[in-house]
């Protein structure tokens, strides 16, 4: 590419200079508007993409030799009582599985008295992240699956304790994932206790979300812990988000001033999981035409 | 001019990759904010040296390519760049007499102009950053540009000698 470059054999005259700046800045204009209306250059991207590729696994290399070293060396011991922990835990998880397995026939039924359809379980995907910092302004995290692996934009990303963010730019084998503390980032979630529906911002703080849309009296708590709602169709509903750190009310002030803490330890994952949304709720939800879940600029609105 | 021509490409070249590289490597959180523009070091020092080989048109794609692998607006970056390089090769024979403290100050004024277009550009496309932050990449550039001069006009010497 740069290789290829004019062999210039005359030194640069300034209006010819000039004039091809101006049009090389002309076209890095259209091209963000392209790039941020809408989705016309994810063709460009990708095929840079998989140019920078290589590079990335460069990055992620060191990272990745240091835990093969880590694991090729641990003693006969430690695995055979990492082994005796695995062992005892999948027990007690198994037990606790034998009653989610009724809990969940029940609440079939249940759903089916209702007649309310929603899948239970889903598609998920596991998934690592790289050892590669992206975007200096925003909160992101590369992962190592793309769209050849079935990952698509906006699939959301959980771990073990809740869910961590969404994809934002599906590369071919290696994917950029928001996180919901991105402060351009909302997510539409629910109080577990009562079902009360809000919004959670992103704040650019690490562990603290920002639920700016509930009214002074709305019963909301200090430890409450909100899942996502699934409305918006992005998120599949009844996963963790976070859990509720401090309520302000100020008399004065319309709305409560409300923190909440993430469930899931968003700078300390290095598994993580993708799951996929409802299919037949994202087509035909009432909340549709709503931008929740939109990780990029557009303000969304309140969920009334 | 052909084949110490192309070895100078493949310094060029490489030395461009391993700025990437550079700026998309893990850093500890606590310096991650004072991570320098290695690229954007780069290309003002080829730049200012060969302006009439490496200017305004590497420095667009090279751009690209950088908003790909951190994943920011397409074209943020290259517009950026497009502008820093211009102004270098714009001033590249006034650049190239300047003793080292000034030309550092040169760099440091390139660089605020750098991310200055980044910050705006986040500004019209609604990314919310703190502004506070955009000055730690510009210090540690300045900071680290006598170092980048030094290695990459060691390369250049020590290919033009083998040429």
């Amino acid at each position: 590419m740069v290789t290829t470059r004019s062999t210039g054999n005359s030194p640069p005259r300034l209006p010819a200079l000039g004039l091809k700046s101006l049009a090389l800045v002309l076209l890095s204009i259209v091209i963000m508007f392209a790039d941020s209306r809408a989705s016309h250059l994810d063709t460009v991207r990708q095929a840079i993409g998989a140019a920078v590729f290589p590079l990335k696994v460069i990055v992620d290399a060191p990272a990745r030799l240091f835990d093969w070293a880590e694991e090729s060396t641990v003693s006969r011991e430690t695995l055979e009582r990492e082994n005796r922990r695995l062992r005892n835990e999948r027990m007690l998880i198994d037990a606790e599985l034998q009653r989610l397995t009724a809990l969940e026939a029940e609440n079939a039924r249940l759903r089916q008295l209702l007649d309310a359809r929603q899948q239970l379980t889903r598609e998920v995907r596991v998934a690592e992240i790289m050892a590669v910092d992206a975007n200096p302004f925003r909160h992101t995290l590369t992962i190592d699956v793309g769209t050849a692996d079935g990952a698509y934009d906006g699939q959301a990303v959980i771990d073990a304790d809740g869910i961590i963010g969404q994809l934002i730019d599906p590369g071919i084998r290696t994917s950029l994932a928001v996180l919901i503390s991105d402060p351009g980032h909302a997510i539409p979630v629910e109080v577990n206790r009562n079902g009360l529906r809000t919004i959670a911002f992103g704040t650019g703080e690490i562990d603290t979300l920002d639920l700016p849309f509930l009214p002074n009296n709305a019963d909301i708590e200090v430890g409450d812990l909100l899942v996502t709602s699934g409305l918006g169709g992005k998120f599949p509903p009844g996963y963790p988000v976070a859990r509720v750190e401090s309520v302000t009310r100020i008399p004065q002030e319309p709305f409560a001033a409300v923190e909440a803490t993430p469930a899931a330890t968003l700078n300390q994952v290095r598994e993580i999981m993708l799951v996929e949304a409802d299919e037949p709720e994202r087509n035909d939800s009432p909340a549709d035409g709503s931008s929740a879940g939109e990780p990029l600029g557009s303000e969304p609105l309140a969920d009334e | 001019m052909s084949s110490s021509g192309r070895q100078g490409a493949v310094a060029v070249f490489g030395s461009i990759v391993v700025a990437l590289i550079l700026s998309i490597a893990p850093l500890p959180d606590s310096i991650e904010e004072f991570r320098p523009d290695w690229v954007a070091l780069a290309l003002i020092y080829w730049t200012m040296m060969q302006p009439q080989r490496y200017s305004v048109g590497t420095a667009w794609l090279v751009g690209l390519v950088l908003d790909v692998a951190q994943g920011t607006l397409l074209g943020q970056h290259a517009l950026a760049l497009v502008a820093v390089t211009f102004l270098t090769s714009r001033f590249h024979l006034l650049m190239r007499v300047f003793p080292m403290s000034q030309l550092t100050a040169t760099v440091f004024a390139l660089l605020a102009v750098y991310q200055f277009l980044l910050f705006w550009i986040n500004g019209v496309a609604g990314v919310d950053t703190r502004a506070i932050t955009y000055w730690g990449p510009v210090i540690a550039g300045t900071i680290i540009w006598p170092v980048v001069a030094g290695l990459l006009s060691g390369l250049r010497f020590r290919l033009l000698a083998r040429g």
